[in-house]
């Protein structure tokens, strides 16, 4: 019996020693926590469809096959900092996740980002905005997947301008975001050839935009741009709709608008907007079959490029893992590095230095509701903005981490 | 407001009283003493944060009798003087919790001078309309950073020698910060002035004719209750190393109101109470989604109908009436 039990332990002993020489896989289990709103503002754009998109990597991925075990866990963040550090820190002290994935709201984002970097684990943003993830706050152990402030200023800005939009009047919400975008983008409209005729700062939050389009409208300008966010931009294209302001040969253009927000405002009052989005739904074959398959697990609801982003960082991220047998943060985002992406949705790419990450983006103008086709057809893909230029260049960002600093 | 919880008390019921407190406090510190080795700390440090805010809360509501819709500007803004001291003057964490409270409290003596001439639902007007000032400020500020808040506040060691980078020591000095700032309510609701204070709650027009100057007695509490807001925020500020808008947000101060309500608005050990089941309730009902502000309501719905007194109201008035007072 003794005898028995000591043998049993050796084995056990034994094989946990050989697990731990051949694999390092914390627990044995790749945890991947993906952290969102699930419940607020941008619920629609990420939020449950962002953890069925990293289960949909996992799967596709074929983890099992390939002697991997991965876990999906999920968590609402409720858009408050607090909340969002204490999930992430439970995360890593006491659940076991190795990579926290997502994180909508900038706020939120940077917070994970410091807490990621304390505890030497690897977050990858798909949701979150700031382009100071891989400017003056990157770190070692994060990603930023889909897009970011400085993508879509640049994007509109620049292709804009380029397609014809050369004068320019700024809606900018009251505060630091708005300030930065519309600093960024008046910047981008200036250097491609374009004119600012003017700008009007609104109060953050705001609901009554009559006066400012008002304004916007008899400045001639024929790009109103919308520096604002969330249900700023959408109040302000509503308003703008009944003002009838794109239908008198004015176009808006949004800086931070997503599939789900023009969605939400319907191709009646949203027709005509032109913005950036570094991933449609409709762009080739792959792109498509995916988003069926997503969009019947969904509900219906078509994926954003939060969304998409999320697929392809979990695929990248496990191709990393399986490659190195081991799911320690700081080496598996150097992998990440060092490899080149590719995946069904973004095609080819890479990750930079800094921690961005490289693909074209896409200026889109919506539908009127006469041409779109069928559910969720509601891009015109104008320009499509190549990879090398998409992106901030990385000598811009001031990252501490690149060369030279 | 004129409930039999109010009632005043003999005197011979404050010494069985207070031996409740006594009892009732050695329990608590020994659960705050043992839990992070059963929950997770950090949930705690939270919990202990909005816990010292309740009660400085509860300070104004349930002893002086003002209801204040205003207090997260006390609470947010403490903490961004807190974060900015911390990472950008390099404070150590102790000066810059204490730099945040004073912060508080200077604000506290400011927003009380123009809102205590008001009473009742424009007391709570005055000070919600302050609060939003705040707040615009906050999102307007640069020191604030707007919408990112002020994020990497390094913790540091406090005093010099305890390394609050390790979470059980960081547990710790919140639970003698928050003690403290327990203490002090304790000590200010049995004091002369608290006992003025609570005369002023039960009828002012008297106090006033007894020869009470009941407007500094009001503003007093009112900045005492704003420092004690502030120190909370402050080190949270510290134990989630950031400042942020939450904080400042308008539904901050309806919490601290539920939170209050629900433990008992008057008594000593509500808010904690309160405290920690909001935010128990915010932490593992949250995948509930959209349904966790919808339960929130019931709740608060279901306290404010069943048992008005809160949670340990209700314990009091029944502990009170077995003794056949």
């Amino acid at each position: 019996m003794t005898f028995k039990r000591k043998l049993l332990s050796a084995a056990a002993m034994l094989a946990l020693s050989a697990g731990a020489a051949h694999a390092q896989i914390s627990g044995n289990v790749v945890k991947i926590g993906v952290m969102n709103d699930q419940s607020g503002t941008y619920a629609d754009l990420a939020g449950p469809g962002s953890t069925l998109a990293a289960r949909m990597a996992v799967e596709d991925f074929g983890a099992k096959a390939k002697g991997l075990t991965v876990e999906v866990v999920s968590a609402d963040h409720q858009n408050k900092p607090d909340v969002g550090s204490q999930i992430v820190r439970k995360w890593y002290d006491s659940e076991g996740v190795d990579v926290v994935v997502d994180v909508p709201t900038s706020s939120v984002a940077l917070a994970v980002n410091q807490i990621t970097k304390d505890k030497g684990k690897a977050f990858l943003v798909s949701g979150a905005a700031t382009a100071d993830l891989t400017g003056k706050a990157c770190s070692p152990n994060t990603i930023h997947w889909t897009y970011d402030t400085w993508m879509l200023a640049n994007g509109t800005g620049n292709a804009i301008v380029k397609t014809g939009g050369d004068s320019w009047f700024f809606l900018t919400a009251d505060y630091a975001f708005g300030h930065a975008l519309e600093r960024d983008t008046e910047a981008v409209v200036v250097k491609t050839g374009g004119k600012v005729l003017g700008k009007v700062r609104h109060p953050f939050p705001s609901s009554d935009f009559s006066s400012f389009l008002l304004q916007a409208q008899a400045s001639k300008a024929k790009i109103i741009g919308l520096a604002n966010a969330g249900a700023d931009t959408t109040n302000a294209i509503k308003q703008a709709a009944e003002f009838g302001i794109v239908k008198g040969g004015q176009n808006l253009a949004g800086l931070l608008v997503f599939l789900t927000d023009v969605h939400a405002l319907g191709l009646d009052k949203a027709q005509g907007l032109i913005f950036t989005e570094a991933w449609y739904w409709d762009l080739n074959d792959s792109s498509r079959a995916w988003a069926k398959r997503f969009a019947a697990a969904n509900g219906g609801k078509y994926p954003s490029m939060v969304q998409a982003g999320v697929y392809s960082a979990v695929t990248h991220y496990l191709k990393a893992v399986s490659a190195l047998k081991s799911d320690d943060g700081t080496k598996v985002i150097a992998q990440m590095k060092k490899m080149p992406t590719d995946d069904p949705l973004f095609g080819k790419g890479s990750v930079r230095a800094d921690g961005r990450k490289i693909h074209p983006a896409y200026l889109v103008e919506v539908k009127k509701p006469s041409e779109s086709k069928g559910p969720y057809d509601y891009y015109k893909v104008r320009a499509t903005i190549p990879a090398d230029q998409a992106f901030r260049p990385m000598a811009e960002g001031n990252c501490p981490l690149v060369a030279g600093k | 407001m004129a409930d039999d919880a109010y009632k005043p008390r003999a005197s011979r019921d404050d010494a069985a009283e207070a031996r409740y407190d006594r009892r009732a406090f050695v329990v608590m510190m020994a659960l705050f003493l043992v839990a992070p080795a059963f929950v997770y700390p950090v949930f705690v440090m939270k919990a202990l944060c909005f816990a010292l805010f309740a009660c400085a809360f509860n300070l104004l509501l349930g002893f002086g009798g003002l209801l204040s819709f205003g207090h997260a500007m006390f609470l947010g803004m403490a903490g961004y003087v807190c974060a900015h001291a911390a990472k950008v003057w390099g404070l150590p964490p102790e000066f810059a919790i204490l730099t945040g409270a004073a912060a508080a409290t200077a604000l506290g003596f400011l927003a009380g001078l123009l809102a205590i001439r008001r009473q009742g639902i424009y007391f709570a007007m005055i000070t919600l309309a302050l609060a939003q000032m705040v707040f615009f400020f906050s999102v307007q500020a640069p020191f604030t950073h707007g919408e990112d808040g002020i994020q990497a506040v390094p913790r540091g060691m406090f005093l010099g020698f305890l390394d609050l980078k390790n979470q059980l020591v960081m547990y710790y000095v919140v639970l003698a910060i928050f003690t403290a700032g327990f203490l002090l309510v304790y000590r200010i609701v049995h004091s002369p002035f608290g006992q003025v204070l609570k005369a002023i709650r039960e009828n002012e027009p008297r106090a006033i004719s007894l020869g009470y100057r009941t407007e500094q007695y009001k503003l007093a509490a009112f900045v005492l209750s704003a420092g004690l807001a502030g120190l909370a925020g402050a080190t949270k500020a510290i134990v989630f190393q950031l400042a942020s808008l939450t904080d400042v947000h308008w539904s901050m101060s309806g919490e601290v109101v539920l939170m209050t309500l629900l433990g008992g608005m008057g008594t000593i050990f509500g808010p904690v109470v309160g405290a920690f089941a909001i935010i128990t309730m915010e932490n593992y009902l949250a995948e509930l989604g959209s349904w966790f502000t919808i339960t929130q309501g019931a709740i608060f719905v279901v306290c404010v109908l069943a048992f008005r007194r809160g949670l340990i109201g209700e314990l009091e008035a029944w502990l009170r009436r077995r003794r056949g007072t």
